[in-house]
């Protein structure tokens, strides 16, 4: 009588598993695809791509990179954001480094960079904001300083070495994501020099001392261009970042920067409501809509 | 509108909707769970599936059912999964199935679904084909989810009822759930996600050349109908790696508060059907004012945290935004964060391990309270009353009395269900992160220092509490961290449901007692007080020495 009442149990459940599977895991998928045939559904249930003279371009939900084959940025166009994936939606990842991601591992000079293996370097999240920044500042034509950032784009970051360990007087300073030859971004560190930083060496006796420097509070480049996105296929870019993008854009298409700018306010789409999401624009939309002009 | 204001007001309307969600679906709810009659639909399942739906079940025989039908779930998404490839491969992959899912992905995957956690050590879209996706995962999605309301329904049974040792049918509480309030809700929601942009297709999507000439291949898939589940559900596995973030899964700012209602609808709406079946809505408005109560704050402190912005990085970059998609922005992030952690959905649209220190405790604290502000779909009600049921006895033990909560005597049997429902997530949690270190298997997480341990914390507490989202940094697709989480999985949902229905039993056996002048009410701002605070003191005591080597070190 156990036995049975055990098997009959366990007979339930796999056809309950069946029947399932075909109601929930067939029968809804299915029907809902037939519902999203319908017209006004079937474009956005299909990817909403975007066809130019009946060729697909893109899709107005996917973002995309706008810089050449060596992945330059170009001039024409308003760029994206930082991605993880570079736009590629069959490999959709986010950074996942941390808000104290500060300190690079520097990268062993015998090695070739540009090799497909590469020189085992790793930038921590500070350092790819600095570098970023930097780039962008430079595109723009405007200042890429931010805090806790030195002038060559990398993390101000010092490792301090005390004479009683985590205190006492320091001892030794090195600015570990500045590797060698640089020329470390404060010359002294309570009156010690301070060092660059050497592939290989274990400097993980020392405290781990950003250096936040005299950079403003506000960069003239916007937090969004300096980040990456958690999708890596974020469509939008803030407001500011359109706006600090226009000059270079309307310059490169000898185009007036008012007109420019009339095409991103087009292409803002606010807040929902009002108050759901934030305002941002879409930089596909936005390029298209130059093409066509 | 300053980001601020405008996020505060998207917290209040959401509010605002589940309130009324809380009156309506619950009522819906309790009538489909009360119901005497039986659908054709529904009957013609029972006679397949060879079960008597008017024959109810001990607790005894109704925790065989859900083991027996969770076990068979397993073994069939375990099989589905190492199968996908031999009909309708689409994607075509180039990597075989041996190169993609490795035995041990397909148990944790396999048991990571079926306890409604949605762990993923996978990236979806480079792994399951969409067949497995919609036919294995997606209808998990469903079932778990209607699993973990049964097994509500069933406590709250024990509570109502008296001298009787029967406690419903499962198979006929899992069908209905599954067919009169999951599946309607699901049908609505995907056609609204549809009309966002959620993607809905059987193919393999769209190669374009992008205006600068580079190729890029954009997925198709049915995605769609898997979204709303995996929220509706409180579920969290995603079609694609990054999940809710994605474009093609939460489009706009508008299905992103879609997205975070459906997660909190069906949590929040319970315990109406716990008032109503016990005969008193008050008792129902008392755990929705302790889920409230300390959803609100933690929804609040993680905005906080994170539009303050502390931090070396993100002061660097003048923002949190590392991690997070304009549309949504810090403050609707921050709010989803909370509310997938808060329940035990694990969905993310941003993410967490880019968060601040603080910020990125919150999802931590929320999923380490064990997931009762609302909690996950059931797990939240039963959670939530197993806490209530404590704290009657902490209130009995000051002034001297015999406790009982909603007309049952708490005894000794019913505390030791109880207490032993409580203990089993922080032992997961606690042995699985010092096992972690012990055999240098954290040494897989990304980030170093504290951060990395939290990484490590933060892995154990997802899995053990069946949530399913990570500080993803860390890489757990290796043998040890996919049959450590499984295991953590397992034992975090089934051993407590065990408990759960033990306790229904032994409650629904007694008389019911009637309120004298030393009963506790159980329905004044004392009571829910009282709650409030022994789901944080236990939370604190417990977890304190773990927070403060990770996240609060980082942070503070």
């Amino acid at each position: 009588m156990r036995t049975t009442g055990w098997i009959s149990q366990h007979l339930a459940a796999v056809r309950a598993v069946l029947v399932f599977t075909v109601l929930l895991g067939l029968g809804y998928p299915l029907a809902l695809t037939g519902v999203a045939q319908l017209p006004g559904l079937r474009d956005k249930a299909d990817g909403s791509v975007v066809e130019v003279d009946g060729r697909p371009v893109g899709s107005s939900l996917i973002g995309q990179s706008f810089t050449d084959a060596d992945g330059n940025p170009v001039a024409k166009y308003f760029q994206s954001r930082p991605s993880a994936s570079g736009y590629d939606p069959g490999a959709t990842a986010a950074s996942n480094l941390g808000p104290e991601s500060i300190e690079d591992t520097l990268g062993d000079p015998a090695l070739d960079p540009d090799s497909a293996a590469g020189d085992g370097s790793r930038q921590a999240l500070l350092t790819q904001v600095c570098a970023r920044s930097k780039a962008v500042g430079e595109l723009e034509g405007v200042s890429g300083a931010r805090p806790y950032c030195t002038p060559d784009g990398v993390g101000a970051v010092l490792r301090v070495f005390y004479s009683d360990g985590l205190s006492g007087r320091v001892t030794r300073a090195v600015s570990v994501n500045q590797a060698c030859p640089a020329t470390p971004f404060t010359a002294t560190y309570e009156g010690v020099r301070v060092e660059c930083g050497r592939f290989g060496e274990d400097y993980g006796k020392g405290v781990l001392v950003p250096v936040r420097g005299d950079a403003p509070e506000t960069s003239p480049v916007p937090a969004d261009a300096v980040t990456a996105s958690g999708s890596s296929l974020d469509p939008h870019i803030s407001v500011e970042y359109a706006r600090l993008q226009a000059r270079r854009v309307a310059a490169a298409r000898s185009l007036p920067v008012e007109q420019v700018d009339a095409l991103i306010d087009e292409h803002t789409t606010g807040r929902v409501l009002g108050f759901i999401g934030e305002p941002g624009v879409n930089v596909l939309e936005l390029n298209l809509a130059l093409d066509r002009r | 509108m300053t980001t601020a204001t405008a996020g505060v007001l998207f917290i209040l309307s959401l509010l605002a909707a589940l309130a009324v969600a809380y009156r309506y679906l619950g009522d819906h709810m309790f009538r489909v769970v009360a119901a005497e009659h039986h659908g054709r639909v529904e009957r013609g399942i029972y006679r397949v599936l060879g079960v008597d739906p008017h024959a109810e079940q001990s607790w005894g025989g109704y925790a065989r059912s859900v083991l027996a039908f969770s076990l068979i779930s397993i073994l069939f998404l375990y099989a589905f999964l190492r199968l996908q490839d031999v009909v309708f491969k689409v994607p075509d992959f180039a990597a075989t199935i041996d190169e993609r899912v490795f035995p041990h992905l397909a148990w944790n995957t396999a048991v990571s679904f079926v306890t409604n956690t949605n762990w993923q050590a996978y990236s979806g879209e480079s792994t399951m084909t969409h067949l497995v996706q919609m036919a294995g995962l997606a209808v998990q999605n469903f079932v778990s989810a209607a699993v973990g309301i049964a097994v509500a329904v069933a406590l709250v049974r024990g509570f109502a009822r008296r001298r009787t040792d029967r406690l419903g049918n499962f198979w006929v509480d899992l069908t209905r759930i599954t067919l009169r309030i999951l599946l309607p809700i699901a049908v609505v929601g995907a056609v609204l996600l549809i009309a966002g942009g959620v993607v809905q297709s059987l193919g393999d999507g769209t190669a374009v050349t992008t205006l600068t000439g580079a190729e890029q291949h954009l997925t198709g898939g049915p995605v769609a109908g898997q979204e709303v589940i995996k929220e509706l559900g409180t579920n969290g596995g995603g079609f694609y790696n990054v999940n809710s973030a994605h474009p093609f899964e939460n489009p706009t700012a508008w299905t992103n508060w879609l997205e975070i209602f459906l997660i909190l609808c069906i949590p929040f709406a319970l315990p109406r059907v716990f008032g109503r079946m016990v005969g008193d809505n008050r008792q129902g408005y008392a755990i929705l004012a302790v889920m409230a109560t300390i959803a609100i704050a933690s929804i609040a402190l993680t905005n906080v945290f994170e539009l303050g912005g502390a931090g070396t990085v993100p002061q660097a970059a003048g923002a949190a935004m590392e991690g997070k998609d304009v549309r949504f922005g810090l403050s609707d992030s921050a709010t989803f964060a909370a509310a997938t952690t808060l329940t035990s959905t694990g969905a993310v649209n941003s993410f967490h391990d880019s968060y601040t220190a603080l910020g990125g405790m919150m999802p931590i604290v929320n999923m380490m309270l064990g997931e009762v502000a609302p909690g996950g779909v059931g797990s939240g009600l039963y959670g939530m009353l197993i806490l209530a049921v404590l704290t009657v006895f902490v209130a009995g033990l000051m002034v001297g009395r015999t406790p009982e909560y909603v007309g049952k005597k708490i005894g000794a049997r019913e505390i030791k269900f109880a207490s032993l429902y409580f203990l089993i997530t922080p032992t997961l949690v606690l042995i699985g992160v010092a096992a972690a270190m012990a055999t240098g298997n954290w040494r897989t997480q990304l980030n170093v220092g504290p951060h990395g341990f939290s990484e490590v914390v933060y892995a154990f507490t997802s899995a053990a509490n069946n949530n399913g989202s990570a500080f993803a940094g860390i890489t757990v697709n290796t043998p040890w961290w996919d049959t450590a989480t499984g295991l953590a999985m397992l034992l975090g949902r089934f051993l407590p449901i065990v408990f759960v229905l033990g306790l229904a039993g032994s409650l629904a056996g007694q008389s019911p007692v009637p309120a004298s002048a030393g009963t506790l009410p159980t329905h004044k701002p004392l009571f829910i007080g009282m709650v409030v605070g022994v789901v944080v003191i236990l939370v604190a005591l417990t977890f304190l020495p773990a927070l403060a080597l990770g996240p609060l070190a980082e942070g503070l």
